[in-house]
């Protein structure tokens, strides 16, 4: 079976500025995946390289097994983006132009029928006469969605589809997408929501200056990059200065320790009693994407650890 | 076969989509320059009218008319495709066209088609109300169509070149009044070349609106201020080398995609 998305080698250079530096990425149909990374880190430039937006300056990329330059009429066909910037056309109201996002693509009235199905997931049904000019916010990011989907693309690829989105609106948004990729739709999405990525996507990208520094199913990552926490309450007390080393963050005396094996729980313990620290509070706590996300791209956690041990 | 119908289809829903864009706002894109064409005819046909002859037997009000249709539909089908790009570039939601498999070809077939569109509809009805005002004869059909066809795709062309061209609106306001305003008053809407002084007949000489307004003025009365062969070579030839220029910014992604 022909991968949903295929990065071979991809370099993207802005002037001087490699916006992406060597991408190898293959996405299986049926996938739900993660992209993350910080601002910056080349995330948008990619999707725009598999979108036809732009032009990769070495490598290629493929949707479905079609390149996206040289065969990107059929690439485009299996491809539905949302673009991250609330954009709208002031003219015409929702149906209208789903309708003629649609017909872009070579659809007519036999695509009515999707149309009235995405209307409906999306909760746009009362708003379809509506015209997108009067939409809230919210409504025309569900528009946004919707105008992706129009032409019923196998790879449907979310650019931060949750930004600035209320929470009810964000859970149903979800909902929706879990249902497409249990219907076979594959699922890429951005995000700066790490615990969503945790709970959707079945494998995430990490992404940092252009480069991907980290590509596994979720939970390898979790298990790789983030070990356990254990969380102290100290009533006050200092923490000893052996476990600086593992300190994560630390306010009001208490302290979170950064664990890469459980068994250093029992230094962690053997240090405080020989400091002579009594414990208030003492809890393990499971490891989130947030841990794997700094501990491979942000450098923010040691500049953390510094300004406490300053202070 | 079936890629065919689709790639019609696309085409034809993109048309579609560009005609329903100015339909949607027609008190603004047909009504109001029908009514700027009419001040004109009103204040000209009265101030001139006794004192310009431009040929035998043409009253200066029936000489004027070709020449304001023809103004108006140029101005209109350059305002279509310029607009609706400009517009949809700084709105952003270009991305929606620019994401789907239409072929450089497919857009500007669709956007030159809308734009001609509007250039003919708003002549046509400058013409049906200017019957009110005046007869006008009609002397050769043919070169009548021939001209307005070629205007309004020579001015669609140029707009979808100035669209692409522009990053903000007051670009595009540049371009609409130290380009296309000069080039259509100075081309003999208002009179006949053969009025100016020989340095500026010659000015006039280079522009390839006077050669629309001619041919198209000739159809109506038989007479021009050059051959309507002429003319057609001209237009033809600036046709050719806009849609070539044109074509050229859009296969390469200028502006559109990086």
């Amino acid at each position: 079976m022909k991968p949903a998305i295929q990065f071979n080698r991809v370099h993207k250079h802005f002037g001087e500025l490699q916006a992406l530096n060597g991408i190898d990425l293959t996405i299986p149909q049926g996938e739900f995946f993660g992209l993350l990374g910080p601002n910056g880190a080349g995330k948008s430039t990619l999707i725009n390289i598999l979108a036809g937006l732009l032009k990769p300056t070495y490598g290629s990329a493929s949707v479905m097994g079609y390149d996206v330059v040289n065969d990107y009429q059929a690439a485009r066909m299996a491809l539905g983006v949302v673009p991250q910037e609330l954009v709208f056309d002031p003219f015409f109201n929702v149906r209208e132009m789903l309708r003629f996002q649609a017909g872009y693509f070579g659809r007519g009235r036999e695509n009515d029928a999707w149309v009235d199905e995405i209307l409906e997931g999306l909760g746009l049904t009362d708003k379809a006469h509506t015209n997108m000019r009067k939409l809230s916010g919210g409504m025309k990011r569900r528009a946004l969605i919707a105008q992706a989907l129009a032409h019923k693309p196998p790879v449907i690829v979310l650019d931060e589809p949750t930004a600035g989105v209320d929470v009810e609106l964000r859970q149903m948004l979800w909902e929706f997408i879990k249902k497409l990729n249990r219907d076979g739709h594959t699922i890429v999405l951005t995000t700066h929501y790490l615990e969503e990525a945790e709970t959707l996507c079945s494998r995430v990208a990490m992404m940092k200056q252009g480069e991907i520094v980290a590509l596994d199913s979720t939970a390898n990552l979790l298990n790789k990059y983030a070990g356990k926490n254990l969380r102290l309450d100290l009533g006050g007390a200092p923490l000893p200065a052996p476990l600086f080393s593992m300190l994560k963050s630390g306010e009001h005396g208490v302290y979170m320790l950064a664990l890469s094996h459980l068994s250093q729980v029992e230094f962690a313990l053997s240090e405080l009693r020989k400091a002579n620290v009594q414990i208030d509070d003492m809890q393990l706590i499971e490891p989130d994407l947030e841990d794997v996300f700094m501990s491979l791209v942000g450098s923010a956690s040691h500049r953390n650890t510094d300004s406490i041990l300053q202070s | 076969m079936r890629l065919i119908n689709q790639k019609w289809r696309g085409t034809y829903t993109l048309f579609k989509k560009e005609v329903l864009r100015f339909w949607r706002v027609a008190f603004q894109t047909v009504a109001s320059p029908v009514l700027t064409a009419l001040l004109y005819l009103l204040i000209f046909s009265h101030v001139l009218a006794s004192h310009v002859q431009v040929y035998e037997n043409v009253a200066y009000t029936a000489f004027l008319i070709p020449g304001l249709i023809m103004m108006s539909l140029l101005q209109n089908a350059f305002a279509n495709s310029s607009s609706s790009l400009i517009q949809s570039k700084v709105m952003g939601n270009i991305v929606f066209i620019l994401l789907t498999p239409l072929s450089y070809l497919q857009f500007y077939i669709a956007l030159l088609a809308a734009a001609m569109i509007r250039g003919l509809f708003v002549g046509f009805v400058i013409y049906l109300v200017a019957l009110f005002f005046v007869d006008l004869p009609i002397v050769h059909i043919g070169w009548i169509l021939t001209f307005a066809v070629l205007g309004s795709a020579l001015l669609g062309t140029f707009g979808i070149i100035a669209g692409i061209w522009a990053d903000k609106f007051d670009q595009m306001a540049a371009f609409q009044n130290f380009v296309i305003m000069p080039l259509t008053f100075l081309s003999g809407v208002f009179y006949s070349i053969h009025s100016l002084p020989p340095f500026w007949q010659v000015v006039s000489k280079f522009n390839p609106f006077f050669y629309m307004i001619d041919g198209f003025r000739f159809g109506f009365f038989g007479k021009g201020d050059v051959s309507p062969w002429l003319s057609l070579m001209v237009v033809i030839g600036f046709l050719l080398g806009l849609a070539w220029v044109c074509l050229k910014m859009l296969k390469s992604g200028y502006k559109l995609r990086g």
